[in-house]
C-alpha cells in the first residue's frame, strides 16, 4: 500500500473522517422516537397557551371581551395588545427592518393574525377558552393581489406607517409599497436590449408556498422570578440571535436569558424568524411566573408563520442569433404580506436575488425588486434555499429555455454556449458576485451522456408525431450560499460569522460545540467527520452539541446552506489550532523540535522515523499531565470564522416527464441530478439531502400553493389540501456528482442541502413546459396540477380521440 | 385541533349501542373508525356530547357469504376488506376500492359502515355499493330495515338513516361467473379524496353480451351518482369501444361537481367520463377473463 492510499484508509476507515459514508449519529434516537422536541419539554407547573386569531383578512377591531374566557375555570390569563402596551411589546421589530404587531393593535391585516393569547392549565381548557374570547370586527376591503395593491385607491393596509415615505430600504412610493431594490447597470442593459438581434420576455409567477416542516413552531418559556432568569426552549434555526433579541426587547441581561433549541423536526426556513407566539408566551411566563408552552397547530403553521416565494417576475434576455446572451433584465413584484417579516441579511431586502444571472456569462444585467404589502400572512423566507436564490434560479433557467425556443436551438446547446467557462473562475458577475469555482460544461456533459440526451430527444420527436406529450427539462443552476462575509451580511447588526469550540478530553475523546443548529441536517455526524480528519481522532468519539446558548459559542444559525461553509470551516480551523498545540506537546514528549515532526493523519512522527511517534490519544493524555515548560494545560480551541466570500455550489439536473393527455397527470419518468458541492464530507448524508430537496422541489412544482380568495381567506391550510407528496408520488432519483472544491474554504466544501430544491423546481418546470414547446408554449404557471395541465391540453385540442 | 369535551361510551353489543343512542338521542354520534368524525370534532365542526363506540362490537365485524349474499358487518375495517379472501375471490371490486382509500393507518381504523353512513360524496364505497346493487341493514327502535344503496343518499351528509338507527350490515349480491369490475379513481396523492372516480361492476351473458351492469360515480355531485342511462345503454349488448365512449359522455353529462382545489367543475366532469371509460374497459377485460 502506498503512502497516499494508507492515509486515505486511515482517514476514511479508521477515523471515519471526511469522505466516509458513516451512518447518521442522530438516527438511532430519531427512528426510535427518542428525539426531544419542543412538545416533549414538560416543566413542573407548566401552563398552555392558545392563540386567538383573526377570521378576517382585513378588519378593524372594535372590541375584545375576555370576560367569559377568564371566567372559565383553569384559565390564568387572556393577553391582548392592551396588556402588552405598557411593556412596549405590542409591536416588535422584524428581521427586514419593519415592525410587526405581536398582538393586533386596533386592526388585523391578514387572516390568522394574532389577536389574543389564552393561558390555561391544559390544552383543552385553553382551546375552550379561546372560543370564548369575543372579538368584534368591522371588515375592511381586502387586497391579496400585489398588482392591485399598488393601485392609487387601494386600501391602506399599514395605517401605522402613515406618512412614512422612507422605509428600512429607501423610499416608499405608495402606501402599500415597502421598498425598491435595484442592482446592476440599468442603462448598460437597456443599451444592449436596444441593439440586440433577438430579445425574449416572459412573465412568471413563483407561487406562494410554505416550508411546512413536520414539526410546527413552538416554545416553552419559563421565567424564574426568584433568580430573574428566563429560559426559553424554542424551535429556532438561530437560537443565539433569538437570545440577543429577547434580551434587547425584555431588558433582561443577555446572561440571564437562556435560549435552547432542542431537536428540531425540520425547518426549511420556517424556523428562522421570531414569531408573536414566542413573544407572548414569554410575556405570559414573566407575568404569571410559571412555564408557558405554546405550540402551533398545523393550520396555524401553514397560515401564519413564514411562507416562501410569492414573486411575480418578468424576465427578459437579449442575445445574438447564435443564442449568445448579451443582457438580462428582471423585474419582480414581491408580495411580502401584511408585515415585512422576510428573513434576509439586513442589507438585502430581496436576499441574494441578484444571483439571477445564474451559471451564464452575461455581460450586462439589471434587476429590480419592489416589495409590496398585501392582506396575507407575513414572511418571505428562504424555503430550502439561500435567500431568494430559488426565485432567481427559476427566472434565469426558464428564460434560457424561452430563448432556446425562440431561436429554435436545443436547450442544452444554448446552455453550453453561455456557461461561464472553467478558466474564468474566480468570476465576477455583472450583478456583483465573485463566483468561487465551477465547471459547468463538464457537469452538463456528464449528465447528457448518462441519460443519452440525443436518444431522449429522438424519442420525444417520435412521441410528438404521435400526439403524445413528453418533456425534457434541464436545469444548470448555480447557488450562492454560506453568508457572511461580515462586511456585507448581518442580521440585526450582528455579523454573519459562525463558530466552533472544541475540547479534547484526557482520553482522546472530544466535545465540540457550534453556533449553528441542525434541524435534520446531521451536523452531529458531519462536523465530527471534519474534526476527525483535522485532529486525527475517530469521529465516533467526538460529541457535537448545538442549540444551547449557555454552552455553545455564538453563531448565526443554520439556514441558507451556511453550516458547512461557515461552521464547517470553523471546525476545520479550530481542529488545526488543536493540531498546532499537539505538535508542540508531541515535540516535548519525543524530545525533538516541533519542526522535526510530520503529521501522519492521527499522530506526529519524527520525520523519517515511523517508530518515533505520538498519537493524538497519547498527546491528549499528556495535555493534562506532561506539558512543555510554560504551556497551559488542556487541549482546547475556539474559532470564529468570518468567511472571505460565499460559496457557489452548482449542478446539472435533467427531468423527463410524460403527461397523460386525457387526465393531465404528469408522470416523472426519470430524474437525473448531478451536484457539485466541492469536497464531499459524507456521501450518504449528501445523497439524503439531495433526495429530500428534490422531493420538496417536486412538491412545489407539482402541487404546493397557498391560495387566498378575494376575501383574504386562505384556501386549504391543512395537509388534506396542501400538497405534501408521499413516497408513492415522489419520483425515483438518480444522483451523480463532480467535485470542484471551493478555493477559499479550508476544506474546499460548499453547501449542498438546498441545491436540489433550487435546481429541482426549474428542472420540473422546464420539463413540463418542454412537453408543450413544439406547440408554441413558452411558459406555464406552477403548480402543475393535473387540472391545470389538462386545461392547457384541452385548449390546444390535444385530448381529442381519433376515430 | 382540540375537540370540545364529550362523553365516551363503548358499546359491547348492537343492542347496547342502540340503547345508548336512544338514551342520548341527537346529542350522540356513532363512533366507528373515527376517520371522518374525529377530524370534524377537532375542527369543532361537530361537537357531539356523547360518542358511542361500536368498533369493538364483534357482530359488526363479521364477513361471510350466505344465500347468494356477501354480508359485511358495518364495523369491518378497510384493512379487513382488503385482506378478505372471500372478497378477493368473489367480489374484488370492494377490495380494489378499499386499497385506494387513505393510507394504511386510515384503513386500519376506517370502516365500511362509516364510509357509507357518513354521506360524504368524497367517500369511495357508496358508488362501489351502488354499482354492486348492494343494500344496507339499519336497526333502530322500530326494528330492522333493508335499504338499497341506490336511493340511500338524500343529499350532502344526508342519508335514509333515522337518528336512532344504526347501520349494522352491508349485503352485496354475489356476482355470478364471468363478472368483471373496476374502480378508477383520479387523485393527486395517497390519502386524497377523488377528483373523480368511477365504479363499474358488470357480468357477461350469452355471446359476451352484457347481462348486468352497475356504474356509479364518486365525488362529482353532492351524492354518489348512479349512471342509469349508461347502464341502460350497455345492458343486453356486446360492449364496444363506441358504446364505452357514449357511456363516458353520459358520465360527463351527469356530473354536478363543485369547483375546488382538485379543479373546476368542467374538469371534474371530464375526468368522471375518463374514469368511466377506463373502468368500463377494465371491467370488460376482466369479465372476459373470469
Amino acid at each position: 500500500m502506498d503512502a497516499a492510499s494508507a492515509a486515505e484508509t486511515l482517514n476514511k476507515d479508521h477515523l471515519m473522517g471526511i469522505g466516509n459514508a458513516r451512518k447518521r449519529k442522530e438516527d438511532p434516537r430519531f427512528i426510535q422516537g427518542k428525539g426531544r422536541y419542543i412538545d416533549d419539554i414538560k416543566l413542573p407547573d407548566m401552563l398552555f397557551a392558545k392563540m386567538v386569531r383573526s377570521p378576517h383578512g382585513h378588519a378593524r377591531i372594535k372590541s375584545i371581551n375576555t370576560q367569559k374566557a377568564l371566567g372559565l375555570p383553569g384559565v390564568h390569563a387572556v393577553l391582548t395588545a392592551n396588556d402588552l402596551k405598557p411593556l412596549k411589546l405590542h409591536w416588535m421589530p422584524t428581521l427586514a427592518g419593519d415592525v410587526q404587531a405581536v398582538l393586533a393593535d386596533e386592526k388585523v391585516c391578514f387572516m390568522g393574525q394574532e389577536v389574543a393569547m389564552v393561558v390555561a392549565d391544559d390544552r383543552y381548557i385553553a382551546a375552550d377558552a379561546a372560543d370564548l374570547v369575543e372579538v368584534e370586527y368591522e371588515e375592511l376591503p381586502v387586497i391579496v393581489d400585489p398588482h392591485k395593491a399598488l393601485l392609487p385607491d387601494a386600501p391602506v393596509i399599514r395605517e401605522d406607517l402613515a406618512g412614512k415615505s422612507e422605509g428600512a430600504h429607501g423610499k416608499r412610493t405608495h402606501h402599500n409599497h415597502i421598498f425598491t431594490w435595484e442592482v446592476g447597470d440599468r442603462e448598460a442593459a437597456d443599451r444592449v436590449f436596444g441593439q440586440a438581434a433577438v430579445t425574449v420576455k416572459e412573465t412568471m409567477t413563483y407561487q406562494r408556498v410554505h416550508p411546512s416542516p413536520l414539526e410546527t413552531c413552538g416554545c416553552v418559556a419559563s421565567f424564574d422570578k426568584v433568580k430573574g432568569e428566563l429560559t426559553v426552549y424554542l424551535t429556532s434555526q438561530a437560537p443565539h440571535v433569538v437570545r440577543t433579541v429577547v434580551a434587547m426587547l425584555s431588558g433582561i441581561p443577555e446572561s440571564s436569558v437562556h435560549v435552547i433549541s432542542p431537536d428540531i423536526g425540520g425547518g426549511f426556513g420556517n424556523k428562522v424568524g421570531v414569531y408573536p407566539g414566542y413573544v407572548v408566551a414569554i410575556v405570559a411566563s414573566i407575568v404569571l411566573g410559571r412555564p408557558v408552552k405554546w405550540v402551533e397547530e398545523r393550520i396555524e403553521n401553514l397560515s401564519t408563520t413564514a411562507f416562501a416565494r410569492d414573486y411575480h417576475m418578468t424576465g427578459e434576455l437579449a442575445a445574438d442569433r447564435n443564442g449568445r446572451i448579451k443582457a438580462l433584465r428582471v423585474h419582480v413584484l414581491a408580495d411580502h404580506g401584511a408585515f415585512d417579516a422576510c428573513a434576509d441579511p439586513s442589507k438585502w431586502p430581496a436576499g441574494f436575488f441578484s444571483i439571477c444571472t445564474g451559471s451564464y456569462d452575461i455581460p450586462a444585467a439589471y434587476a429590480r425588486v419592489d416589495g409590496i404589502y398585501t392582506n396575507k400572512a407575513p414572511g418571505g423566507v428562504a424555503y430550502r434555499c439561500s435567500f431568494r436564490v430559488t426565485e432567481a434560479s427559476y427566472v434565469i433557467e426558464r428564460m434560457v429555455d424561452v430563448l432556446a425556443q425562440k431561436l429554435d436551438l436545443d436547450k442544452a446547446e444554448v446552455r453550453l454556449r453561455n456557461f461561464i467557462r472553467p478558466e474564468q473562475f474566480p468570476y465576477r458577475s455583472s450583478l456583483g458576485w465573485e463566483y468561487d469555482s465551477g465547471n459547468y460544461p463538464a457537469a452538463l456533459q456528464k449528465v447528457l451522456t448518462a441519460v443519452d440526451y440525443s436518444g431522449l430527444r429522438r424519442e420525444q420527436a417520435e412521441k410528438r408525431a404521435r400526439g403524445e406529450l413528453m418533456g425534457i427539462g434541464l436545469s444548470t443552476f448555480t447557488e450562492v450560499v454560506g453568508a457572511g462575509p461580515r462586511k456585507t451580511c448581518d442580521i440585526l447588526g450582528i455579523a454573519m460569522f459562525d463558530s466552533c469550540e472544541i475540547r479534547i478530553h484526557p482520553t482522546g475523546a472530544a466535545i465540540a460545540r457550534f453556533g449553528t443548529k441542525s434541524q435534520g441536517q446531521a451536523h452531529e455526524t458531519t462536523y465530527a467527520q471534519i474534526l476527525a480528519t483535522e485532529i486525527g481522532i475517530p469521529s465516533d468519539v467526538i460529541q457535537i452539541e448545538e442549540g444551547d446558548t449557555d454552552t455553545a459559542p455564538y453563531g448565526l444559525g443554520t439556514y441558507g446552506s451556511r453550516s458547512t461553509p461557515t461552521g464547517g470551516a470553523a471546525a476545520a480551523l479550530a481542529g488545526r489550532k488543536i493540531r498546532e498545540k499537539a505538535r508542540k506537546i508531541a515535540a516535548h514528549l519525543l524530545e525533538v523540535s516541533a519542526e522535526d515532526l510530520e503529521w501522519q493523519g492521527d499522530r506526529f512522527q519524527v520525520k523519517g522515523v515511523p517508530d518515533q511517534a505520538k498519537t493524538m490519544k497519547e498527546i491528549a493524555w499528556a495535555a493534562y499531565n506532561n506539558l512543555p515548560e510554560g504551556m497551559e494545560p488542556g487541549l482546547e480551541a475556539v474559532e470564529y470564522y468570518d468567511p472571505p466570500n460565499l460559496t457557489f455550489p452548482f449542478g446539472a439536473y435533467l427531468c423527463v416527464v410524460d403527461i397523460d393527455r386525457h387526465t393531465g397527470e404528469p408522470k416523472v419518468r426519470r430524474f437525473y441530478a448531478l451536484d457539485d458541492c466541492g469536497t464531499r464530507i459524507n456521501p450518504m448524508v449528501i445523497e439524503g439531502q439531495i433526495h429530500g430537496g428534490l422531493a420538496e422541489a417536486f412538491a412545489v412544482a407539482m402541487g404546493q400553493e397557498l391560495v387566498y380568495d378575494d376575501s383574504g381567506t386562505l384556501q386549504g391550510a391543512s395537509f388534506m389540501d396542501y400538497f405534501v407528496p408521499t413516497a408513492v408520488e415522489t419520483p425515483y432519483w438518480e444522483t451523480d456528482y463532480t467535485v470542484t472544491p471551493s478555493p477559499h474554504h479550508p476544506i474546499g466544501a460548499k453547501g449542498v442541502a438546498e441545491s436540489p430544491h433550487v435546481g429541482g423546481v426549474s428542472a420540473f418546470s422546464n420539463a413540463v413546459i418542454d412537453a408543450f414547446a413544439h406547440l408554441g408554449v413558452t411558459h406555464l404557471s406552477m403548480p402543475y396540477t393535473p387540472w391545470r395541465l389538462w386545461q392547457k391540453i384541452h385548449d390546444l385540442g390535444l385530448d381529442k380521440r381519433s376515430g | 385541533m382540540i375537540p370540545a369535551s364529550f362523553e365516551y361510551h363503548r358499546a359491547r353489543t348492537i343492542d347496547e349501542a342502540l340503547e345508548l343512542l336512544a338514551k342520548y338521542g341527537e346529542d350522540a354520534k356513532i363512533l366507528a373508525g373515527g376517520q371522518s368524525l374525529l377530524p370534524m370534532m377537532k375542527l369543532r365542526l361537530a361537537s357531539p356530547g356523547h360518542l358511542v363506540d361500536i368498533s369493538e362490537v364483534a357482530q359488526l365485524k363479521e364477513l361471510r357469504e350466505a344465500d347468494g349474499l356477501i354480508r359485511i358487518g358495518a364495523a369491518a375495517t378497510e384493512t379487513a376488506l382488503l385482506h378478505s379472501a372471500l372478497l378477493r375471490g368473489k367480489c374484488p371490486l370492494i377490495g380494489e376500492a378499499a386499497a385506494q382509500i387513505g393510507d394504511p393507518q386510515i384503513r386500519n381504523r376506517g370502516t365500511l359502515g362509516g364510509n357509507l353512513a357518513h354521506g360524504d360524496p368524497g367517500n369511495d364505497h357508496p358508488s362501489v355499493m351502488i354499482a354492486l346493487g348492494a343494500s344496507v341493514i339499519a336497526r333502530g327502535p322500530a326494528g330492522e330495515r333493508r335499504l338499497p344503496m341506490d336511493g340511500f343518499y338524500r343529499g350532502l351528509y344526508d342519508t335514509q338513516l333515522e337518528p336512532l338507527e344504526l347501520l349494522t350490515e352491508i349485503q352485496v349480491p354475489t356476482p355470478p361467473a364471468r363478472s368483471g369490475a373496476a374502480y378508477l379513481k383520479l387523485k393527486r396523492k395517497i390519502g386524497d379524496f377523488a377528483t373523480a372516480a368511477s365504479a363499474v361492476q358488470l357480468s357477461l351473458g350469452e355471446g359476451d353480451t352484457c347481462a348486468r351492469i352497475g356504474i356509479a360515480l364518486t365525488n362529482v355531485a353532492p351524492m354518489p351518482l348512479r349512471l342509469s342511462g349508461a347502464e341502460a345503454l350497455l345492458a343486453g349488448k356486446r360492449i364496444t369501444a363506441e358504446l364505452i365512449e357514449q357511456a363516458a359522455q353520459i358520465a360527463t353529462g351527469a356530473c354536478d361537481a363543485a369547483d375546488d382545489f382538485h379543479g373546476p367543475s368542467e374538469y371534474r366532469a371530464q375526468m368522471a367520463g375518463e374514469m368511466t371509460r377506463r373502468a368500463l374497459a377494465g371491467a370488460l377485460e376482466r369479465a372476459r377473463r373470469d
